[in-house]
């Protein structure tokens, strides 16, 4: 079975995340970044599927220089090759630009049996690449996977709605999504980290997609961010010591509150 | 005036209450028109009717509702086809989303998703707030490109009751081929709890490591409310509550009136699932707790002491 996953170099979440002043993007380059965790989970159940039969894993990220440090860390935790593509012009691109770009790059890597991805990217987090590529690549989507059995001919998931929790079925080639539910994702070996230098890494434009500059970046893009603004500090709260009428003062806050 | 359609999130016919804010938005942009699929229907038209539908699109074939999100997102595209709405409307739920960016790409439109508030831009198109950053940034955007598609969060709207002719029309739509790729081929509905929706819900209250394992106090304070109750993911991946229970980036966003976070140290993962919420309130052992940063009241203390004694003192002003 061949899998591709598709993983996102993202700022940290620890650190102090911002856009940039001058076109409202994410500022990816001024801010230490990492492979989204929630990817991790995707790599790791890829892995995991492969280990278990057969095949190749192949990373694939859309992203600045930077975001060769992504593909470097799936590669550490077990996966075969990677695939960056690199572009000025994806800059400043939505969801549905990225999407187009991952749909490409799969298609000339060469379709596989599955698509695999995070649930949604820690710094964005829309959550709607995946179905988004599924829509283009014409596949089945079994997205928000938390637990995932692959047969030869198809995928079995449970998915945890709001009202009920679901079992949803599809046949091959599929997209899943997974959540951070599913697995524990490993922590690269030190053979891992050594082997990973060895895997190739193939570096993509646009141009090598075929696909017109006009179709993605900010400039592109279908939706518009027109303002963003830190939100204001939260007024310094009341905070007061339990001494034994910590109980009363948070019903006395309430009822003032006109909770009760 | 054009239409606006509404997807009406519903369980066999009981709008969830983000339907009625999601009409009220729509009042805003157009005329609102309620999309609904599955079985039900008669059920929800008095809602829809109560919250200014004028328009009920119906389909409730089989081969819409056994299959996820692509035969909803086809239909959602016959109809932009055939009435050119000035926008589509969606829950901002897991499903709602996917559904809306199946339809973004389909009919080539912007997508905008968790929205919190949806105005008119003042030229027939939508200007959208959303937050970013676990609730560290608020951002505002126009869809440029296509009919909008908003998916948006439940407590974004104070639904207003106005009545709408909610007339009938039945759509006849059969779905491709690949709308049934991904089967459902089991349901099994959540175990009632008596308490309300977690994302609907005007208060929650939840619990962390801190509780232990025992959730005994945190449930009973929350009754005494008629809150609902919400995990960290540490409560959770610990096997304390349930994962639909979890609140954070990779659970449920609640932004209710009031949220109780008890015993819960307040991780950035959690923050994005709660920042947004009217007032804070938090009972933690440690008064370095990050949480204590959010609060508009915080106890330092145990909250095996201070739970128990705040429900009562609760219970007795309710009288
Ligand atoms: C990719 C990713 C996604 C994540 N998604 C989520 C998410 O969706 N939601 C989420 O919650 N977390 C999420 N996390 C985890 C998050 O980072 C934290 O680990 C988690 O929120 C911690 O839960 P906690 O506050 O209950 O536990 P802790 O951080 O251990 O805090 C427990 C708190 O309880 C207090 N305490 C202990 N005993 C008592 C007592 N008797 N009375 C009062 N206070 C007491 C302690 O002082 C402490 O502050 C995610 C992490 C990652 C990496």
């Amino acid at each position: 079975m061949n899998i591709v996953v598709c993983v996102k170099y993202v700022p940290d979440a620890q650190a102090d995340r911002t856009f940039n002043a001058s076109d409202n993007t994410t500022d990816r380059v001024n801010v230490d970044g990492l492979l989204s965790e929630l990817d991790e989970y995707a790599v790791e159940e890829a892995l995991k599927i492969v280990e278990a039969g057969e095949g190749e894993v192949t990373v694939l990220t859309v992203g600045p220089d930077q975001a060769s440090d992504a593909i470097k860390k799936a590669l550490q935790m077990g996966a075969d090759k990677g695939v960056h593509v690199n572009d000025e012009a994806i800059h400043g691109s939505d969801a549905l630009a990225t999407s187009l770009v991952l749909a490409e790059a799969i298609k000339k890597i060469g379709m596989p049996d599955l698509v695999v991805t995070g649930m949604a990217s820690t710094d964005g987090t829309m959550g709607v690449v995946p179905i988004m590529l599924a829509e283009r690549l014409g596949v089945p989507a079994v997205t928000f996977a938390s637990e995932l059995t692959v047969s030869g001919s198809g995928v079995s998931a449970r998915r945890d709605g709001d009202a009920a929790s679901l079992t949803v079925e599809a046949g091959l080639p599929a997209l899943v999504s997974v959540t951070d539910q599913i697995n524990e994702p490993r922590y690269p070996s030190f053979k891992g980290i050594m082997a990973a230098k060895k895997k190739p890494v193939e570096n993509w434009t646009l141009a090598d997609l075929g696909i017109d500059s006009g179709a993605v970046g900010l400039a592109n893009a279908w939706t518009k961010v027109e303002a963003v603004a830190a939100r204001p500090p939260r007024a310094v709260g009341t905070i007061v010591k339990d001494e034994g009428d910590g109980g009363a003062k948070l019903a006395g806050f309430l009822a003032e509150r006109k909770f009760i | 005036m054009a239409e606006v359609l509404v997807l009406v999130d519903h369980v066999d016919g009981a709008c969830r209450k983000t339907t009625s804010e999601l009409l009220t938005i729509a009042r805003r942009l157009g005329e609102p028109s309620a999309v609904f699929v599955g079985a039900g229907v008669d059920a929800a038209k008095e809602t829809l009717a109560a919250f200014g539908a004028e328009k009920v699109y119906r389909a409730d074939a089989a081969a819409l509702t056994d299959y996820l999100v692509v035969p909803q997102a086809e239909l959602l595209a016959h109809l932009v086809a055939t009435v050119s709405p000035a926008a589509v409307l969606l829950a901002s739920s897991a499903e709602g989303k996917e559904i809306a960016a199946r339809l973004a790409v389909k009919i080539g439109s912007g997508l905008i998703t968790d929205a919190v508030d949806v105005q008119s831009d003042g030229a027939g198109g939508v200007m959208t707030t959303q937050t970013a950053f676990a609730g560290g940034y608020t951002v505002k955007a126009t869809v440029t490109h296509g009919v909008p598609v908003v998916a948006v969060k439940p407590n974004s709207a104070a639904p207003e009751a106005v009545s709408g002719a909610a007339a009938d029309v039945a759509v006849d739509f059969t779905p491709s081929a690949l709308a049934s790729g991904a089967r459902i081929s089991a349901v099994k509905p959540r175990e009632r709890t008596g308490r309300p929706e977690l994302t609907e819900a005007a208060i929650v209250v939840s619990g962390g490591r801190g509780t232990g394992g025992d959730f005994s106090k945190v449930e009973a304070f929350a009754d005494s409310l008629g809150a609902a109750v919400g995990a960290s993911r540490a409560a959770v991946d610990a096997g304390w509550y349930p994962h639909t229970s979890q609140v954070g980036q990779t659970g449920k966003q609640v932004s209710p009136q009031l949220y109780v976070a008890c015993g819960i140290s307040g991780a950035i993962q959690h923050r994005a699932g709660m920042q947004t919420s009217k007032t804070i309130v938090a009972i933690n052992k440690d008064e370095e707790a990050p949480i204590f940063e959010l609060v508009d009241f915080g106890v330092v203390g145990d909250l095996f002491a201070v739970l128990p004694q705040a429900t009562g003192e609760v219970t007795a002003r309710k009288g």
